[in-house]
């Protein structure tokens, strides 16, 4: 069973100008110990999800889903009360701006042990004590110095250090990153990443993250669900993603990776952007944008089996050609 | 922290002279002077009057009387009333503390009211809530005070009889002033009945006095707490599972309070000097009746001396402010 297991996840936002639907029927599952990648460009919806998830969307978004388990236990049935005692100390979750993620007039000491006076019993001694351990854990040198320190004396990669030691504080099953390596400098990146890969092996933990870099996704996931537009278009594990995405979209993203650019000089680019709460296609959401549409494909697209990356998409590819033509040549050839 | 606070001493200076030339300079432009005034309706003789502006030093050019004055200031001379022949500090030290109990009870009820009546608008941003509590601060912010403060008086004094019109305490009751605060002197007489009598004087004053700072405060603070609410770092709070009690009443407030703090300072030294219409409707005793008294009695050391000394008052509030600033905003101690 699932550590976490979300289905059909609608998230819509009263905006002035109407709802918007920013989360629209996302299933999300996470096994323990599992790191998931939700991929996606900006506006696809995926840290909307999972801040669904944590409770920590306004109040003008309206959260409906399916069904909401972790851990064996309803999270839509339960109070608001019972939820708060859940997240933090079985879920946490860690932001893509770590500088401003602190608060400035707490020090680390008190950020970090705050956490562990809501969720646990240690006293006071005994905090200070775990909270010297976890920073130590993070990789923060001479922990003991910095327990009085405030936000605005840590650099940007310190800064994401400490938010990770208090997320991980007590001990979570479940870590959600939204994009934590996106404002560091590419050297700190990758010791963060590292550092969250050997902490999720550790502490037995389970790992959500959310980014738009496939060069993470490849380096850290060992599942993979891509975005768009608020839908899931495409799950798989990362070697059969990175080498036969089925779902075109997938396969644009891919082929704009530097490192997979063919053609000398011009870099592969999807060509228009993601709709908006105005321009959102009747059929397929990508149908705009896509090089393989066909007519019916305005009308909606279809959801794919297992054996094909779950792809909602009316002519999933196959070794980068739809699985029609393909069809087609066959009994062409036949 | 030292240097901080001599850095702050130091800037005291210049604006202490500008303060001193302008209450210089102020009283001598009005017209009329204290010696034909002290005469009264049957004047005094040409020879009587030369005798006595000579005596007073006011027949020396206005710079020499000026330097002559600047230098007794130096001394700790504030000189002496004209009408009472009393020392100024002396009169000064004496009503002070009428107008400072006054004040601290005006700015105790505008904190004590205006900054949960700011933080519930801004929680309920938009709401029925929201509107009337901005609507009564903005009612409560353009209210004349003399008229204010005479309605009061004609509801609670007049047809409830619940409060007395004017003065600081019953004359039924005597005692020596030990600290010239009528709550603490009433309380140490150990008079049945001097206490209740005391406070009783002072709610309609208090009230009228903390209007304005209360509807200033409330709207500060509402700002203050919008803009906080939607940063990075009260999101990180709540994914900590912490209650909504904890997440606005510790991680946003302590935020929003550095920009209140400043306004609350402000507003302190407006009542210091601004009790003045609010004393003259309750005939309290303080230095914001003595300086129009003083004024229209063209005394001029009094006018002088007071203006001084209610400026150093002021500037010592800044100073306390600066200094709490340092210490509700860690990033700029030090």
């Amino acid at each position: 069973m699932s550590l976490l297991e979300i289905r059909n996840l609608s998230v819509t936002f009263d905006t002035a100008s109407g709802p918007f639907r920013a989360v629209d029927g996302v299933d999300v599952s996470v096994d323990a110990r599992e790191i998931l990648s939700i991929v996606g460009e900006s506006g696809s919806g995926k840290s909307v999800s999972m801040l669904a998830l944590m409770g920590l969307l306004p109040d003008t978004a309206t959260v409906t889903a399916d069904m909401m388990r972790f851990d064996g236990r309803d999270l839509l049935t339960m109070t608001k009360r019972q939820k708060r005692s859940v997240i933090g100390r079985d879920i946490a979750m860690i932001f893509q701006e770590p500088m401003s993620s602190l608060n400035p007039c707490f020090t680390v000491e008190f950020q970090i042990s705050e956490m562990l006076r809501r969720h646990t019993d240690l006293d006071r001694s005994a905090r200070r004590k775990r909270a010297i351990e976890l920073m130590e854990a993070v990789g923060i040198p001479s922990p003991e110095k910095r327990l009085g320190t405030f936000p605005h004396q840590l650099s940007g990669g310190m800064s994401q250090r400490v938010m990770i030691a208090m997320a991980t504080s007590c001990r979570p099953k479940l870590l959600i990153a939204d994009e934590p390596t996106t404002a560091l400098d590419v050297t700190i990146q990758a010791q963060i990443l590292d550092l969250l890969k050997d902490l999720c092996a550790d502490n037995d933990m389970a790992l959500v993250l959310i980014t738009h870099d496939m060069g993470v996704v490849a380096q850290m996931a060992d599942r993979v669900q891509v975005q768009y537009a608020g839908q899931k278009v495409e799950e798989q594990q990362v070697r059969p993603l990175f080498a036969d995405p089925h779902h075109p979209y997938t396969a644009a993203l891919l082929s704009a990776l530097p490192e997979r650019a063919t053609a000398r000089g011009h870099l592969p680019s999807i060509r228009g952007v993601v709709p908006g709460q105005f321009d959102r296609p009747p059929g397929c959401l990508f149908e705009p944008r896509c090089s393989f549409a066909v007519e019916s494909c305005r009308r909606g697209a279809e959801r794919q089996g297992p054996d094909l990356g779950y792809a909602l998409c009316n002519r999933p590819l196959i070794n980068g050609v739809p699985a029609d033509e393909r069809v087609a040549d066959a009994q062409v050839k036949a | 922290m030292i240097r901080f606070l001599l850095r702050k001493f130091g800037l005291l200076i210049p604006t202490f002279i500008g303060v001193s030339i302008i209450a210089f300079a102020f009283i001598r432009l009005l017209p009329g002077d204290p010696i034909t005034l002290l005469a009264g309706e049957r004047g005094v003789s040409a020879e009587r009057y030369e005798a006595l502006q000579a005596a007073y030093g006011f027949d020396k050019p206005i710079i020499v009387q000026y330097v002559n004055y600047l230098g007794d200031i130096l001394q700790g001379d504030f000189g002496t009333s004209i009408v009472t022949k009393r020392p100024v500090l002396e009169e000064f030290m004496q009503l002070f503390p009428a107008t400072l109990e006054l004040s601290i009870c005006a700015i105790i009820l505008a904190t004590a009211i205006g900054i949960p009546a700011g933080i519930l608008a801004a929680v309920r941003r938009g709401s029925f809530t929201d509107q009337s509590i901005m609507g009564v601060a903005l009612v409560g912010y353009s209210m004349p005070i003399f008229w204010w403060g005479l309605l009061l008086i004609i509801l609670f004094s007049g047809v409830l009889q619940w409060t007395p019109v004017s003065g600081r305490i019953s004359l039924l009751y005597y005692f020596p002033q030990v600290t010239g605060f009528m709550l603490i002197d009433s309380l140490l007489s150990g008079q049945a009945g001097a206490f209740k009598s005391a406070v009783s004087h002072l709610i309609l004053p208090t009230i009228v006095l903390a209007t304005i700072p209360l509807a200033v405060i409330a709207r500060q603070t509402r700002s203050a707490m919008l803009e906080v609410l939607s940063e990075d770092y009260v999101r990180t709070a709540r994914s900590k599972g912490l209650g909504p009690f904890r997440v606005i009443g510790l991680h946003a407030l302590r935020n929003a309070l550095i920009p209140v703090v400043t306004t609350i300072g402000l507003q302190v030294g407006v009542l210091l000097a601004g009790a003045i219409l609010t004393e003259s409707i309750f005939s309290w005793p303080g230095i914001g009746k003595w300086m129009v008294d003083s004024v229209f009695k063209r005394d001029y050391s009094v006018v002088q001396g007071g203006l001084l000394l209610i400026a150093g008052m002021i500037m010592l509030v800044n100073l306390l402010v600066d200094l709490v600033y340092g210490l509700i905003n860690p990033r700029i101690r030090r």
